[in-house]
């Protein structure tokens, strides 16, 4: 069996003994069906102002009732979780890419490049993301779009998975079986793909998670400032409007509520995850067997 | 019989695992005698250091002390309560730890750790009194004064371990226990701590259980030793007998393999490896790698016997043989 | 404490704040050729309808005023040294205010409630998490593990959001905003003080909340490693007390990281802290931000998040000096580098 084949096997056998990790991906799956099933069942074009009446409490034509707008909040909680699911997905995917680059040039590498990527890492890690997403968004306020609010959020998610798999990168380095598959004859770029990805699953995994978890934290924090994709119901700028147009005051919990319940879901769903891997990734967590 | 300060009667120390009970410690009855040394010897997996730590009552579940006496200046160490044998832990028994690298706090000054275990047992001493207590301590195991107001990772090995040396005899107990004190050490190094230890039983008269698996350290510090095998106590003689003629098979046998300067020849160890403790051997332990193994010590498990006054051994071979 | 670590600690302070400021004086920059400001004049003057010379001359007289017709090396040495005094300009939002003033309105409003709820979250989250590893603390606090837990993953937005709902919409226990009632005088008398606390006290509990959950869970984490040291071992075969083993021999050990990763998650709580304060109302940065977003106030905006850059360095160095403190290995170790 070599690296890769064992390390699937454990992992199975681990995400059966792990209940964190099985809660967090049932939690999060659930919000993805509920937006895959939820908009085959009611259309999204109801999530456009003006799709009836505004104001409207729930009722049985609405299940949700409606904003201000008129809009259909439960088709707009639909799409909202479809699009709030995208921007943090694809926002940690970039995210990871980054990091994966920049983790490996550093931990792989060494020397030079390994002390400016960190030091760059360290400085910006100081510095709140928020703030500097902030200066960027406003920068760029009114034509948010869905694509640029994804690219703005990655570009600060990637620092601490970048520190996780440069460390790991380095702990491997060392170990026995880089030096034995060089000897063998495998050239670096054949090594990183055979050898050591395999190994770093886990972390991996975890950066991913690390990733989302940081990029949607980033966008329900530019939203909440009325900094998001502005023709566009996130969950984020719904609950924006929402309190533009003090629906609380108005006792409008219809309109509010949905989505903080939702957004609480994914947060809870997405630290159970990251919970579940690092018992993965550090054995010494592992419930015993 | 001398005045005894320590009588182990049938002690019981089994862990509970998933996969059953591990009988780390079965059934081990000794005493020590006020100012005796006594060597507790084995290899890795006997329990010695399991018992060690039964005798301060430091087991942690999933171990625990299943039956038997520890009686201490005839106080039952097993059966009395959480705070009394807190009380008892350091004034009357003390531990000297085998990993003197990690068992100091390392975030708390050497004064103030040997310190607050006088502070924890005897109340209401001036400052000043603790203070010269300290320089003392530390001036009767071989440390410079200013020891005291530095922090672990500031001492060597050598003088970590003799402050704790200096920490076990703070409230002059009548029992200390040295767990492997030198066994993460280098030879130069442990030669000094065995001296310490060397002088400061000889000044303060307490008795010493010496734990370790170097039968050649035991023979230059104690005056009986103890042999375990298996959780099992299989030999206890004066150390002087039982080097010149060891009793059970095992003892003999841990005597003739390490390597001696006189005779050179094959390096012998001892066949087989030790037994897992989750299911022993029937009858008597040692038995799958006894050389002198006859068909009842299958069957039947041997009683540590007296065969002559202070000599016992828990083997079939001297059943019928009383001197 | 060496001299040269406290000003290994000063320098990487200072480069902190300077690449924050560099940054935000080169990143609108980079967006658009002229000042944002400029541009956005451009846009409203000419949304109202005023010829398009008119609009231009108006841009270039805005321009002579400020220096920005000049070399962007100049414009950012400018910048630089008006940042030394804290001087960021006009407030657009606010004009003709400054923005050090609007600012300096804000900030004790911010460092009150975000210093008082991290003090209290870190304080009780630690000891709680402690004595969730102990094995002889009492039972019920393992049943708040799951709850505590949920808690901290949930930012601290919506549990504001939350809290004001069953707080102060329903049950009208709480005020629903601001950081006093309105109409009263602000004096140094009991009943304001009491009146600012009344307001305080949701979105402080807020942050509490979910502060507690995260920092006791990481406590714990370090508690359980931390016990099975040997040290701790030899504590309790010295007889020493329960109460001098927890505290003096594990929590004081587990406290060294607990506090590094307070002083790295310094960013992260206090971006929490400023939407919490937009949630409520709460005259602080956060409300300031809010608003000058809205009123698109460039000045304002890169003078608030300079601001929290600097407190945040600020605080970060202020650990790196009580770190040594706690962990006498510290200066050692890079002593003997």
């Amino acid at each position: 069996m070599n690296t890769f084949e064992k390390n699937w096997k454990g992992a199975t056998a681990y995400f059966r003994n792990n209940p964190k990790l099985i809660a967090g991906v049932s939690i999060i799956l659930a919000l993805v069906l509920f937006w895959l099933i939820g908009s085959l069942i009611v259309s999204p074009a109801r999530a456009q102002p003006i799709s009836g009446l505004p104001d409207q409490p729930p009722s049985l034509k609405y299940l949700l009732g409606t904003d201000s707008n008129g809009r259909d909040l439960l088709a707009v909680i639909i799409v909202g979780t479809g699009l709030t699911l995208r921007i943090g997905f694809l926002a940690g995917a970039i995210g990871l890419g980054i990091a994966i680059a920049l983790g490996f040039l550093s931990g792989y590498y060494g020397g030079f490049l390994d002390t400016i990527i960190r030091g760059v890492v360290d400085v910006l890690l100081t510095i709140p993301a928020l703030a500097v997403l902030v200066v960027i968004a406003a920068m760029i306020s009114g034509v948010i779009t869905l694509n640029l609010m994804i690219i703005i959020v990655a570009s600060l998610s990637w620092m601490l998975p970048t520190r996780t798999i440069r460390a790991q990168v380095l702990t491997m380095r060392e170990k026995a079986y880089i030096p034995m598959a060089k000897i063998s004859g495998m050239k670096n770029l054949e090594i990183i793909i055979k050898e050591l990805i395999p190994n770093l699953l886990p972390y991996l995994a975890a950066g991913f998670v690390g990733a989302t978890s940081a990029a949607v934290l980033a966008t329900i924090g530019l939203e909440a400032l009325g900094l998001g994709p502005q023709s566009l119901p996130t969950l984020g700028m719904t609950i924006f409007w929402a309190v533009s147009f003090s629906a609380m005051l108005r006792g409008m919990w219809w309109w509010w509520l949905p989505p903080v319940i939702i957004i609480a879901a994914l947060f809870v769903g997405l630290f159970l995850l990251t919970a579940g891997l690092d018992e993965i990734a550090n054995p010494k967590l592992r419930r015993v067997v | 019989m001398k005045d005894e300060v320590l009588r182990v009667i049938n002690l019981r120390v089994y862990y509970h695992t998933s996969l059953g009970q591990l009988k780390a410690v079965d059934g081990v009855t000794f005493s020590i005698n006020s100012g005796e040394r006594f060597g507790l010897v084995g290899e890795s997996g006997s329990g010695k250091s399991t018992l060690a730590f039964a005798l301060m009552r430091l087991i942690k579940p999933p171990g625990y002390i299943e039956g038997g006496e520890v009686l201490l200046d005839g106080l039952d160490l097993v059966k009395i309560s959480d705070d009394e044998i807190r009380n008892v832990r350091l004034a009357k028994i003390a531990l000297v730890p085998q990993g003197a690298m990690n068992s100091l706090n390392p975030v708390v000054r050497i004064k103030d750790q040997i310190i607050d275990g006088m502070v924890d047992h005897v109340e209401d001493i001036p400052r000043n009194t603790l203070e010269k207590r300290v320089h003392d301590l530390l001036e009767k195991v071989g440390l410079k004064h200013e020891v005291s107001h530095k922090f672990p990772h500031e001492l060597s090995g050598g003088m970590k371990q003799r402050v704790c040396l200096a920490i076990a005899i703070s409230l002059n107990p009548k029992v200390i226990i040295a767990d492997e004190p030198t066994s993460a050490l280098d030879v130069v190094v442990q030669r000094q701590v065995m001296l310490t230890l060397d002088q400061m039983q000889k000044d303060l008269g307490v008795s010493v259980l010496l734990v370790g698996h170097d039968i050649g350290l035991m023979a230059q510090f104690v005056d009986r030793v103890g042999v375990m095998y298996a959780g099992k106590l299989v030999e206890v003689d004066s150390v002087k007998e039982a080097l010149k003629e060891p009793l059970h098979p095992y003892t003999k046998l841990l005597i003739t393999c390490p390597p001696s300067l006189d005779e050179k020849g094959e390096f012998k160890g001892i066949p087989g490896l030790p037994p897992l403790l989750l299911n022993p051997p029937s009858g008597c332990v040692f038995h799958p790698r006894c050389p002198q193994v006859m068909s009842r010590c299958c069957a039947e498990v041997p009683i540590l016997n007296e065969i002559s006054p202070g000599r016992f051994v828990a083997c079939h071979l001297y059943n019928e043989v009383k001197i | 404490m060496t001299f040269v670590y406290v000003l290994k600690r000063f320098g990487y302070f200072v480069l902190v704040v300077f690449a924050a400021a560099t940054l935000i004086f080169l990143l609108p920059r980079l967006a658009t050729e002229r000042n944002p400001i400029v541009q956005r004049m451009g846009q409203t003057a000419a949304a109202a309808g005023v010829l398009s010379e008119g609009v231009q001359e108006m841009q270039k007289a805005w321009e002579a005023k400020f220096g920005l017709d000049q070399p962007l090396w100049k414009q950012y040495l400018h910048y630089i040294r008006d940042l030394a005094t804290l001087e960021f300009g006009y407030s657009l939002a606010y004009y003709p205010a400054k923005v050090k003033d609007q600012i300096t309105n804000a900030l004790p409003w911010t460092i009150g409630l975000f210093g008082t709820a991290t003090l209290i979250s870190f304080v009780f989250g630690s000891l709680g998490g402690a004595l969730l590893a102990w094995p002889k603390a009492p039972r019920f606090l393992q049943y708040l593990l799951p709850f505590v837990l949920t808690l901290s993953a949930v930012p601290y937005y919506l549990l504001g959001l939350v809290l004001l709902f069953l707080f102060a919409f329903t049950t009208g226990i709480f005020p629903l905003s601001g950081g006093y009632s309105i109409g009263i005088v602000p004096s140094l008398s009991l009943p304001f003080i009491l009146d600012i606390l009344h307001h305080s006290i949701l979105p402080g509990l807020a942050m509490v909340l979910a502060g507690v959950g995260f920092w006791s869970l990481q406590m714990r984490g370090l508690m359980v490693m931390g016990l099975e040291e040997n040290y701790i071992t030899f504590a309790e075969a010295k007889g020493l007390k329960g109460i001098r083993v927890l505290f003096r021999y594990a929590i004081r050990n587990a406290l060294l990281p607990q506090v590094t990763s307070l002083a790295i998650t310094l960013g992260q709580m206090i971006s929490g802290a400023i939407l919490v304060e937009v949630v409520f109302g709460y005259p602080g940065l956060g409300t300031l931000l809010l608003k000058a977003v809205s009123g698109f106030d460039y000045n304002l905006i890169s003078g608030i998040v300079f601001i929290i850059i600097l407190i945040i360095a600020m605080t970060t160095f202020l650990l790196d000096l009580i770190y040594p403190l706690l962990d006498p290995r510290i200066i050692y170790r890079r002593e003997t580098r």
